[in-house]
């Protein structure tokens, strides 16, 4: 159980695929310009994760150590491709809003990445769970930073949210304050600027945190995975 | 592969039991294995296609007869306008016109129209009455930024909708511009490329139809 637990809390976290792997930053600044957009983005991502991960870890057995790379860029492409053609198919409204980010999805360095350092050495049921908590940490960060970039640019949260998630979630459409924000705040600086307060705000938290036991964040921090290029 | 005379007339599980080796030797088992993930790949990505492209193509119409709809009040026609279709020629630019027709006479097009945006295409449908007036217009698709250049889209913002009742005259051929530029229409705050766009896409439209009035509305006689 307290396996579970560490790949939960790895992978919103501590291990957290945009504020500690540094990975997927493209999309991370591209999409969160508003917060309905970095969870439109986020909940794509996730669903796709899952079962690319769960895929990768059942076809293991199958897939030799010197083609894995491909064999699984394969298996990507091929499963978001699907999913994108049925979703266009059958979920025509849905497909409506969330089309534009799935194209995204396949070139995303996050999905290989968890099949290349998890899913291809680990159990189904477990892949799956390490692509249900990276997939929620990547939510988690994309909707943190869309929500600080629009409040501080738009003076929105959450606006769009009715047509994305349906009009029930319409609720979550909030003005926080008249007028305009800061410009720069939506435009691709603005990203850059809330990623690197972002990065340090969890830094700082993590610092804090493990203060008293500085000794066994400085020994999982040498083990930890070594970030890909993006 | 190496050539062999006997090979022709060998069973097949021979023949693997004899490029075994060699297979290996040249990292064959990683080309089957890579080429065996391709061919299903290849397959499903197939079944996937064929079993998705008429209900696509389904909702493709379906996405044309509703911005249609918006573009072309049901009050002028008794027809469907997404199927009574004219291919013209206008400049050496192909363009395909819907027409509304009432007791058979032309009451109106819609066609569209592009514009390069801030960033990459904006592609406009627009409807024009017979006598030039701007019936609608409604943005298809375009790439403009996420919460700035967006608000061009009717779900977002009401700013599309002004246009309606518009014509090349009214306001003068001159003035179609953003306020930035000395015309009418607001442009949004922090982005001013965008409007700008479509104000110029649709003056662009205007004049389409106005110096090609009469093969808009008209197929010519045969």
């Amino acid at each position: 159980m307290s396996q579970t637990k560490d790949i939960l809390v790895d992978g919103v976290w501590r291990n957290n695929v945009v504020f500690s792997q540094m990975l997927s930053l493209c999309p991370a600044l591209a999409v969160t310009s508003a917060a309905t957009q970095g969870l439109g983005m986020g909940l794509a991502t996730l669903a796709v994760l899952i079962a690319s991960n769960a895929l990768v870890a059942l076809l293991r057995g199958l897939i030799t150590d010197e083609v894995r790379i491909p064999a699984f860029v394969l298996i990507i492409a091929t499963l978001v491709t699907i999913v994108d053609l049925a979703m266009n198919a059958w979920l025509h409204e849905l497909h409506k809003v969330l089309g534009l980010f799935i194209p995204l999805i396949v070139v995303n360095c996050l999905i290989l990445g968890r099949a290349e350092s998890f899913a291809c050495k680990n159990s189904v049921a477990l892949s799956a769970l390490d692509g249900l908590a990276m997939g929620a940490g990547f939510t988690l960060a994309l909707t943190l930073m869309g929500a600080v970039r629009e409040i501080a640019g738009s003076g929105t949260l959450f606006s769009g949210a009715a047509m994305l998630l349906g009009p029930a979630m319409g609720a979550l459409e909030v003005r926080i304050y008249p007028g305009d924000g800061a410009l720069v705040m939506i435009l691709p600086a603005g990203g850059f600027i809330v990623l690197g307060l972002m990065i340090a705000a969890k830094r700082t938290l993590d610092a804090r945190k493990s203060a008293p036991r500085r000794q066994a964040a400085t020994a999982a921090n040498a083990t930890s995975p070594v970030a890909t290029a993006s | 592969m190496k050539p062999s005379d006997h090979t022709t007339s060998l069973p097949a599980s021979s023949l693997t039991a004899r490029l075994g080796p060699l297979l290996e030797l040249a990292g064959g088992k990683h080309a089957l294995v890579l080429g065996g993930f391709s061919l299903v790949a290849t397959l499903l990505l197939a079944v996937a296609y064929g079993l998705t492209k008429e209900p696509i193509e389904q909702s493709a119409l379906e996405d044309l007869r509703h911005s249609l709809e918006q573009v072309i009040p049901a009050s002028i026609h008794d027809n469907n306008p997404a199927a009574d279709t004219a291919r013209l020629q206008i400049n050496g630019v192909p363009l395909l016109v819907y027409r509304a027709r009432k007791a058979g006479q032309t009451t109106g097009v819609a066609f569209e129209t592009s514009r390069k945006g801030y960033s990459g295409e904006i592609r406009l449908l627009m409807g024009i009455d017979e006598s030039g007036k701007l019936l609608g217009v409604r943005v298809l698709k375009h790439t403009e930024t996420p919460g700035l250049g967006d608000k061009i889209e009717v779900s977002r913002n009401d700013w599309i909708t002004r246009f309606t009742g518009l014509s090349l005259g009214n306001p003068p051929e001159a003035q179609w511009a953003v306020k930035k530029d000395g015309g009418p229409f607001d442009q949004f705050a922090g982005a001013t490329i965008t409007p700008r766009a479509v104000v110029n896409g649709i003056r662009d439209g205007l004049r389409l139809f106005a110096s090609h009035r009469q093969a808009l509305l008209e197929d010519a006689p045969k």
